[in-house]
């Protein structure tokens, strides 16, 4: 009569392992986003920019945070300035857990945007934002990545020129690994809220 | 009381702006998003039609920036775009807003360090050839309307 026990316990104990391994490979798709995913869409943080400290750093320096990755440059009056306020906004509706996420604001214009002017720009919105530049190459590198236009060009006779360049805010968990995306007309009660997930996931 | 209630109504159009002699747009939430360092600005206004007839803001001039020019920021398929505009039309007895992320007046080259709190004036240009002086209120950079 003892011996059936050990075959229901290593029926048990595989099928508890098939639960944990399913598990593990749906864990990215498991947590109720309100935003856009992107996970398998777009590929994991990377680059080697400089910082508004003049440091160069890389992806790994942010890893253990949650990252808001967003192009833009410093002579956009409107549309960057709209984004960066409502992501304080943000920052502010996570309150202590804001520590744990950084708002990387990548230059599409290195030419002007020196680390300097950089560090001034990113402080006059959230103490989470770090500003980024670069080489030409490695902001285009960066951009080509995440597949985020830019174009800046005359458009008319009279000085009349047109900017375009990507508005996607793109989130990022702990690990690095490309989650959801967001926009500048998302509402921040759902930005704020997927960022909550993966913050308490810790994943 | 009659004549205090005019006197108050009087100031209160005063208050939110203007009153050009001939000109029948009003002004209110007029402010400026000032970033740092020499950064152009947006500035924002809501403007009104009072008259019968269209209108169309065609421009403005100030003193305290080197340019002034008429915008319209969009965002259609992820991408954000800005686009110089030469007349906005507002319609009589209408509304035209000018907000974030919309239109706005691009300013450019501050003459003098503009810092928050301060009241910037603008002289709004139509189509007709009339002007319509504004103060915009300097906000700080991580404003997201003329008032908190």
């Amino acid at each position: 009569m003892k011996h059936p026990r050990v075959p229901r316990l290593a029926l048990f104990l595989w099928a508890l392992a098939c639960c944990l391994l399913l598990a593990g490979c749906q864990h990215h798709e498991a947590l109720p986003f309100k935003l856009t995913r992107i996970s398998g869409h777009m590929p994991d943080l990377q680059f080697r920019l400089t910082d508004d400290n003049g440091k160069t750093v890389t992806a790994d320096d942010y890893r253990g945070k949650v990252v808001l990755l967003y192009f833009g440059y410093t002579h956009c009056p409107d549309v960057c300035p709209l984004t960066l306020a409502h992501l304080h906004v943000v920052m502010q509706q996570l309150g202590k857990q804001a520590d744990d996420v950084r708002i990387l604001f990548v230059s599409v214009d290195p030419t002007r945007d020196t680390p300097q002017a950089l560090h001034e720009y990113v402080r006059a919105f959230d103490k989470h934002t770090v500003g980024l530049t670069g080489s030409a190459g490695a902001i285009e590198a960066l951009t080509k990545r995440y597949r985020a236009a830019f174009s800046r060009e005359p458009s008319g006779k009279d000085g009349n020129y047109e900017v375009s360049h990507s508005s996607a805010i793109y989130v990022f968990d702990r690990d690095g690994h490309a989650r959801v995306l967001s926009t500048p007309i998302t509402p921040q009660a759902d930005l704020v809220h997927d960022l909550k997930l993966l913050l308490d996931s810790g994943d | 009381m009659k004549r205090r209630a005019i006197l108050l109504a009087g100031l209160l159009v005063a208050g939110l702006a203007h009153a050009d002699a001939g000109v029948p747009v009003t002004a209110s939430h007029a402010w400026i998003r000032v970033l740092p360092g020499n950064l152009p600005a947006g500035a924002y206004v809501v403007l009104h039609n009072d008259g019968a007839k269209p209108l169309a803001l065609t421009g403005a001039d100030t003193a305290a920036y080197g340019e002034a020019m008429l915008h319209e920021s969009s965002s259609t398929g992820g991408v954000s775009r800005m686009r110089t505009i030469d007349a906005l039309p507002i319609p009589a007895h209408g509304t035209r807003t000018l907000a974030p992320g919309g239109y706005h007046l691009m300013l450019m080259d501050a003459k003098h360090p503009v810092h928050p709190g301060a009241k910037i004036r603008i002289t709004l240009k139509f189509d007709d050839g009339s002007t319509l002086p504004v103060d915009f209120l300097a906000r700080p950079a991580s404003a997201l309307s003329d008032k908190d």
